[in-house]
């Protein structure tokens, strides 16, 4: 999968969260976004999906230029997968109402129910199905929604720091079905704080910090020789305790 | 210890026992039998001649139902519409909303009845009375519905929204799938209450001269000059049809809570 920024920028009021991003990552399967909190990651991520509209600047995604039309960009949401860091169900919903309504009010499937049931069994969730968000734990309520935005087969998947809203012990949980995920054909672009996972299953590794995209490049490398004084910063920061 | 004033005390940690619930319900009604003999000793009941129109009671109890249900779901829709209309990009929709629903609000019934009725319905040789009246009363009833509605789908949040349209839902889906049940989840507890009022206003509407149970009431009173009488069956008619309501109301709150 390739994904390239040409000078995206993004303004909420009079705050620039995004300046004149631009850069290029080629990856197999993980693709992470770093960085300090209001660093800009989330809005990278939800101009990635489609939701945000860039003011300036052009996205293309394996080969593709996003649109700026409403229109196309439903269709384009409509063909990818996002899971957010928390509320991302619906709570008059149950778990398998939350999986099949995009089933079946968006692309219309016949087979929802059954492809419901599959996702549900794939993450072990099939004793679940009946039961609402709210008596759900944390962990369970992420791994619907990952199996919502998985049920409809996207071309990918975007997460935005999927597992800041859970306690430890959940957040390990959530992980390691989103390292299941590598199995997948589906690439997976993720907002994350979990270095320690970022390391472990990310292929690129976008450092993203004062609006901007400072370093991108195999997580490997980031990792062990960080180029950008800010991201060296960021690192020993973050290993320190 | 426990003393006798310790048993009629309710506590949610130490409930009274069910005797002090009877007891404590039989004494007030022993007391208010009593006061209603003060008020009633001096006085010939004349419940014979009201007796005699229990079928005009019936007809204007009939009356008020028939009013009550129609602006019931006339106010349901204008409630709706103006909700959505002061959700609206467009501003002529939005403003014309906020004047009305603030108008209306800021308003007695009795004078908008007074003043859309004589003023406006007549002027316009509007025939009937009766829709006039289930007109007046739904675009009173409808500024509070609209509100309610207008809170019900801003309680929402942001989220929902966001995920809904992640997902690919479209506008309209969105609003039907996922915040009009979340919504009308939310507002029905206030809505029923909205509805309770509505009945209880319709009585309003004898002043209009329509023979609604309000009026009939008091039509028997001054053919019988039998106030208590007369009036009795009256509130016992409305509380016929409002306590009903409240207890269901009170049911919606109670399921609402487990649910969330």
């Amino acid at each position: 999968m390739i994904v390239e920024c040409e000078s995206v920028s993004k303004t909420f009021g009079s705050q620039r969260v995004l300046r004149e991003v631009t850069f290029r990552a080629e990856f197999a399967h993980t693709l992470a976004l770093i960085g300090p909190s209001g660093g800009g990651k989330s809005t990278l991520l939800r101009i990635l999906a489609g939701l945000e509209d860039p003011e300036d600047g052009t996205i293309t995604i394996n080969g593709r230029r996003l649109s700026r039309v409403e229109k196309e960009l439903a269709l384009y949401r409509r063909k990818i997968g996002v899971v957010f860091q928390s509320y991302n169900l619906f709570p008059h919903l149950s778990a398998a109402e939350n999986i099949r309504l995009p089933l079946e009010k968006v692309h219309r499937l016949a087979d929802a129910k059954e492809r419901t049931d599959r996702v549900l069994e794939r993450f072990q969730l099939q004793d679940h199905g009946t039961k609402k968000p709210a008596q759900l734990s944390g962990g369970q309520r992420q791994r619907v929604a990952i199996a919502r935005a998985l049920a409809i087969d996207p071309e990918f998947l975007l997460m935005d720091e999927p597992t800041s809203a859970l306690d430890p012990e959940m957040t390990a949980e959530v992980l390691d079905v989103i390292a299941g995920l590598r199995e997948a054909r589906q690439p997976l672009i993720l907002v994350t704080h979990e270095m320690g996972f970022a390391r472990e299953t990310a292929d690129v590794v976008a450092f993203v910090a004062e609006g901007k995209v400072l370093e991108c490049g195999s997580a490997q490398e980031f990792f062990a020789s960080p180029q950008s004084p800010a991201a060296t910063k960021f690192l020993s920061r973050i290993l320190k305790y | 210890m426990t003393s006798w004033a310790q048993l009629f005390r309710d506590d949610p940690r130490s409930p009274a026992p069910l005797g002090a619930k009877v007891a404590t319900v039989g004494v007030l009604l022993l007391i208010l039998s009593f006061l209603s003999w003060l008020v009633m000793a001096g006085t010939m009941p004349n419940t014979a001649a009201v007796w005699g129109y229990r079928q005009a009671f019936w007809q204007g109890w009939l009356m008020t139902l028939k009013l009550s249900a129609g602006a019931l779901v006339l106010s349901a829709i204008i409630g709706l519409s103006a909700a959505m209309a002061k959700r609206s990009k467009i501003l002529v929709l939005r403003y014309l909303a906020i004047f009305y629903i603030e108008t209306v609000r800021g308003l007695p019934l009795l004078v908008l009845l007074l003043t859309l009725y004589y003023g406006v319905f007549h002027a316009l040789g509007w025939e009937s009375r009766q829709g006039a009246a289930v007109l007046i009363l739904s675009l009173f009833a409808g500024a509070y519905i609209a509100e309610i509605i207008r809170a019900g789908v801003e309680s929402i949040g942001q989220s929902q929204w966001e995920s809904a349209r992640a997902i690919g839902l479209s506008n309209s889906q969105i609003y039907v799938y996922i915040i009009a049940p979340q919504a009308l989840k939310h507002s029905l507890p206030s809505l029923a209450g909205q509805f309770a009022s509505l009945i209880k206003d319709s009585s309003l509407l004898s002043i209009l001269g329509i023979a609604e149970f309000t009026f009939t009431a008091q039509q028997v009173n001054s053919a019988t000059f039998s106030t208590l009488e007369s009036f009795l069956p009256l509130g016992v008619g409305y509380l016929i049809l409002t306590v009903p309501l409240s207890l269901w109301t009170k049911h919606l709150e109670r399921t609402l809570r487990y649910e969330t």
